[in-house]
């Protein structure tokens, strides 16, 4: 309990969780925002490659975390083709790099959850007079409880993530230190009760912001 | 494998644009807080030096400084890419090679502090009191008594390496007793306490974290730097500014600026007493030497 208590009282704790949830939210948004649009896409379009797209959204879904760390690193250093940009160690960096692993979950998920939508009621909403887009976006309500399932599973998978933010934010004290990376800095100095301690702050966000989102599901009901 | 970066690209390329407009880039405009980048050893950080010093040079030179703490190896390969301003690191041969190849024009000293070899108190491998970390080492190969390494070519392993070499013994993930962990000095310290293992590791690290290690002592070493018999394990630290002739991006001024600070008498004095009150001891003497 005291550990909990010097962790709640930590002056760093704050600017950790605040940094924590701007750059989980803002890679959320941008998947989501994207995400959503092209999983309903592949969902619901017929087109050739479509299959190609799929298979490479699925395999997105799967990259390991650590690897597309490694990948945004080497893009974003100065000695990269985006390093002009000056983002490598940088909130920025992060965010690109869960909006990367968040992205193909969204989408994928999406994806899955549109296509299992019974095709007869597009038929029916067409036959009602309803224009492409009408029909897209009756479906897509009619799946929402999958799209939201999607976007929560995107935001347990990033806000825990821990390699990809570590080597692309480089776990700067006050800049880009975020829960993960401080658990694992406290844990490498053998201070496990307070690594413990934002253990516990991480999985209480993660919940509030899973109840959040499932509150979101049953409004739209 | 190219089918698949063809499809990526245009996504990456929408999720920069994306991140562009939400978040600022780094290089501050006029105005603004200027940022000097500091690439260096988990060593400097965890032991709160930095912590103690830094804030009178950000007040000083009215800028932040941010801190990426990693192994020596990391700390040189980020500099030798530009993305640091200044490292400051120890491992002599891979700084004398980084101003070789030109990432940085000069090295110049600023500290030094010692290595130890702890292991469990019962000390398997009798080799407590020691003089030569390289008998130590032999001893504890021959008992095959737990060793464990960190692994991650940081400036501890790379001082570990050339006292396996320098018994011409190259250690291998093979050998039972050896442990290559790839891990920084916390982790392997608590891995030694755990598993009543032998380890390599800088005085300041394991005097910072020693009342979590009931189980490991100091057996070749001594009790402080003094005390110390085997020169081999002296522990000196050098600061480099990364060269704008390589690497346009970076703060040349202010890191020299930052060196200047580091290594002038007043924190030169600072550093040798950091940590004295707590431990009874300097966890850095300093020798920058002007």
């Amino acid at each position: 309990m005291g550990d909990i208590l010097r962790a709640l009282t930590d002056p760093a704790l704050g600017e950790i969780v605040a940094l924590t949830l701007r750059v989980t939210g803002t890679a959320l948004l941008i998947s989501t925002l994207t995400g959503v649009p092209l999983g309903a896409a592949l969902g619901l379009a017929r087109f050739r490659g479509r299959s190609l797209v799929t298979a490479t959204v699925y395999t997105g879904m799967g990259l390991p975390p650590v690897v597309v760390g490694l990948f945004v690193y080497l893009l974003l250093s100065r000695s990269g083709p985006f390093g002009s940009l000056g983002w490598l160690f940088t909130p920025s960096a992060m965010i690109v790099a869960q909006t990367i692993i968040a992205f193909p979950l969204v989408a994928g998920l999406t994806m899955s959850s549109v296509a299992s939508v019974d095709p007869a009621l597009r038929q029916q909403v067409f036959a009602l007079g309803a224009t492409r887009w009408q029909s897209s976006w009756t479906v897509l309500r009619e799946a929402r409880i999958g799209v939201t399932a999607a976007v929560v599973a995107a935001f347990g998978g990033v806000i825990s993530e821990v390699g990809a933010v570590m080597l692309v934010g480089g776990n700067i004290a006050g800049q880009t230190r975020v829960l993960t990376t401080a658990i694992v800095l406290y844990t490498r100095q053998g201070d496990f009760a307070l690594a413990m301690a934002l253990g516990v702050i991480l999985i209480g966000l993660a919940f509030a912001a899973n109840a959040l989102l499932l509150r979101f599901q049953g409004r739209t009901r | 494998m190219h089918v698949r970066h063809i499809v990526r690209l245009p996504i990456l390329v929408l999720v920069l644009a994306a991140c562009a407009s939400a978040t600022q880039p780094a290089p501050a405009p006029p105005g603004e807080t200027q940022v000097l980048r500091l690439a260096t050893t988990t060593s400097t950080a965890d032991s709160g030096l930095l912590d103690a010093i830094l804030p009178v040079f950000e007040a000083r030179c009215g800028c932040r400084v941010d801190v990426v703490a990693v192994g020596t190896g990391q700390a040189l390969e980020i500099g030798a890419k530009g993305d640091a301003d200044v490292v400051l690191v120890h491992s002599r041969q891979a700084e004398d090679k980084f101003v070789a190849d030109g990432h940085a024009r000069e090295r110049f000293d600023v500290m030094h502090n010692d290595f130890i070899i702890v292991g469990p108190r019962d000390d398997p491998a009798q080799i407590a009191g020691l003089a030569a970390a390289k008998d130590a080492f032999e001893a504890i190969m021959n008992s095959q008594a737990l060793f464990a390494s960190r692994g991650d070519k940081s400036g501890t392993h790379s001082k570990e390496l050339s006292i396996w070499s320098s018994l011409n013994v190259t250690p291998t993930a093979e050998m039972p007793w050896y442990r290559s962990l790839g891990q920084g000095m916390g982790e392997t310290l608590v891995f030694a306490d755990q598993q009543s293992a032998h380890a390599l590791a800088d005085r300041g690290t394991y005097l910072s974290m020693s009342d979590r290690l009931p189980n490991l002592a100091v057996l070749v070493g001594g009790a402080n730097l003094g005390e110390n018999k085997d020169k081999a394990l002296l522990n000196p630290y050098g600061v480099m500014a990364v060269n704008p002739d390589l690497h346009p991006g970076v703060r040349f001024d202010l890191a020299m600026q930052f060196i200047d600070w580091l290594t002038s008498l007043e924190t030169q004095a600072k550093i040798g007493s950091y940590g004295a009150n707590k431990y009874g001891q300097p966890l850095f003497y300093p020798n920058a030497g002007r």
